[in-house]
């Protein structure tokens, strides 16, 4: 049984006024359990108003949510439990940061879980340290941090509901590409503890191409494609076409395919890239 | 939900009540203020329900939207209508139990309270509904522009005024974002008891007092490169301009006002 399973699922925005708008368009996806989902889409294309219906904080105009098999809208007064198994984080975390030290913030959920005093310290302290946020740093305000530092922590605030299906919107937007790598190992590092399900949304073809299992494409409020990584990138001139980026490696070698170089495969990631590259060169040495 | 807010709007259009001076619309509607309540009879409200009813007409605007501006003070109109229905004991007693009574005099009272602040709140968003923030408190500086020589810093006060008017459609999309955020990490808002509700306001407050202070501090050095440094010398791309259609209105108005005062006084 899948975990988290959309039906139909559609969202319009202030519906009967001049303003109305469908953010969703009937959109059907189901993600099973362990997976990493890359969510990707340009700006307006409706994913951010897409994770908002799975953890029931946006409430579908038509069609449904369904979690581990069951409606979360099936019984209203339910759907903070349902905010507890769906974690979300949003763009730009750190500005919802409130507490006083940085222990509390992260505690924060925890604690409206209704968890006891020491199954909250068990997983500040797990989270944390998937995170890497040392020891020392817990009791300090989480405004002296540093805006990488912030950012995790504000992360960690969502992982310690320690969710089964976990959310990130952008979590490394206008961050440098060292923050970036940073945060992107230490989601993979708490995915691999906690085998839970993980929903990467990024701009970035780069961060997705290398983690994702899946990648979901939504364009102009419906789904344009959700299949596996090799499969999207093998589609790269579409993706373009709804302006998105492929990665850069994928770009250079579709050229090279042009140029008559067929490695035979889709590649999108460096790494990829360079063994594809080593072995061509070390079977030419043998000849 | 806090999207419905409709106070402080601005709907943009052609109509003649758009096309006010915005200097003659605030003297106006200050005037109408005076109308509602130096009258203090039916009578004048009955004339300030015309004028209002009129002067909507006139604005070309949605007359669902000015039930919207009432829908946000509902709690208060129904605090002062219970109050003023149990307090005030003049006239027939209709209903009693034990100590509290409703007698005709508090009926009275209470409707017409109501019809008051009804038409208060209706008449003056028609003024932010027609004009724009920004000429809007154009006007008020100068409106309030004798007071410089007073040493009265009027400039610097319709900048902080339009500064902060034009930050409030932000401040509620970000209210409405962290919102959404502490409500993800299971603060309850909308629901359960009053003192966890009063406690998760903290975790909207503390971030949202936080990013207004690091706006404020931005918009400063912004304002700062761009060498502003005050009202002194500085000249209008805009000049406001009054005509004839200006002094009708502001006559209109004047005519209503009379009006209401001298009928008042004849029948009271």
């Amino acid at each position: 049984m899948p975990i988290l399973e959309t039906q139909e699922l559609t969202y319009v925005y202030s519906p009967g006024t001049p303003f109305e708008k469908t953010a969703v368009d009937n959109v059907n996806i189901s993600i099973e359990k362990g997976e990493i989902i890359g969510v990707m889409g340009h700006t307006g294309s409706g994913k951010s108003t897409l994770i908002q219906h799975f953890n029931g904080l946006l409430r579908p105009t038509s069609g449904k949510v369904l979690l581990n098999g069951v409606d979360i809208w099936e019984d209203k007064t339910k759907i903070r439990d349902v905010r507890f198994q769906v974690g979300l984080v949003f763009q730009y975390p750190e500005y919802q940061l409130f507490e006083e030290t940085v222990f509390k913030d992260i505690a924060f959920g925890p604690k409206n879980m209704g968890l006891s005093d020491e199954e909250i310290k068990r997983r500040v302290y797990d989270t944390a340290h998937d995170i890497g946020l040392s020891e020392e740093l817990m009791e300090r305000s989480p405004f002296d941090l540093s805006g990488g530092q912030k950012r995790r922590a504000a992360i960690a605030g969502v992982m310690a509901m320690e969710p089964e299906v976990l959310i990130l919107d952008e979590p490394t937007a206008g961050l440098d590409p060292a923050g970036r790598d940073k945060i992107l190992s230490h989601i993979k590092a708490y995915h691999q503890r906690t085998g839970n399900t993980t929903l990467i949304v990024s701009h970035s073809m780069e961060d997705i191409a290398s983690f994702a299992d899946r990648i979901l494409v939504m364009s102009d409020s419906k789904l344009f494609c959700f299949d596996e990584t090799v499969k999207v990138f093998s589609r790269s001139e579409e993706i373009s076409q709804i302006g998105l980026d492929v990665p850069q490696i994928t770009r250079v070698f579709d050229k090279l395919k042009k140029q008559g170089m067929d490695f035979g495969k889709e590649v999108y990631t460096v790494e990829y890239a360079r063994n594809l590259l080593l072995k061509r060169l070390a079977e030419r040495e043998a000849r | 939900m806090l999207r419905d807010i409709t106070i402080g709007q601005y709907f943009p259009g052609n109509s003649i009540i758009h096309r006010l001076d915005p200097r003659f619309k605030i003297v106006i509607t200050v005037l109408y203020i005076i109308m509602l309540f130096a009258g203090g009879t039916y009578i004048a409200l009955a004339l300030g329900a015309v004028y209002t009813v009129i002067a909507i007409a006139l604005s070309r605007i949605k007359p669902k939207m000015f039930v919207k501006s009432i829908k946000p003070i509902m709690p208060f109109l129904i605090i002062t209508a219970v109050i003023n229905l149990l307090l005030i004991s003049s006239g027939e007693v209709l209903w009693q139990w034990k100590f509290l009574k409703i007698t005709s005099g508090g009926i009275n009272i209470s409707v017409f309270m109501i019809i008051r602040i009804v038409l208060l709140i209706a008449g003056t968003s028609l003024l932010t509904y027609t004009t724009s923030p920004i000429t809007l408190t154009d006007a008020i500086e100068r409106l309030l522009s004798p007071l410089k020589k007073l040493k009265f810093p009027v400039h610097e006060l319709a900048m902080m005024m339009s500064i902060a008017l034009r930050f409030i459609p932000t401040l509620i999309e970000e209210t409405d974002k962290i919102m959404s955020a502490q409500k993800a990490r299971g603060a309850e808002i909308d629901t359960g008891s009053f003192i966890t509700r009063a406690k998760n306001l903290v975790s909207i407050l503390v971030p949202l007092f936080i990013s207004s202070f690091r706006r404020a501090d931005e918009l400063a050095t912004a304002m700062e490169c761009r060498c502003y440094n005050g009202g002194a010398g500085r000249t209008r791309l805009r000049q406001l301009k009054s005509s004839a259609r200006d002094y009708v209105a502001l006559f209109v108005t004047i005519a209503f006002l009379a009006a209401a005062i001298i009928l008042s006084k004849i029948f009271a």
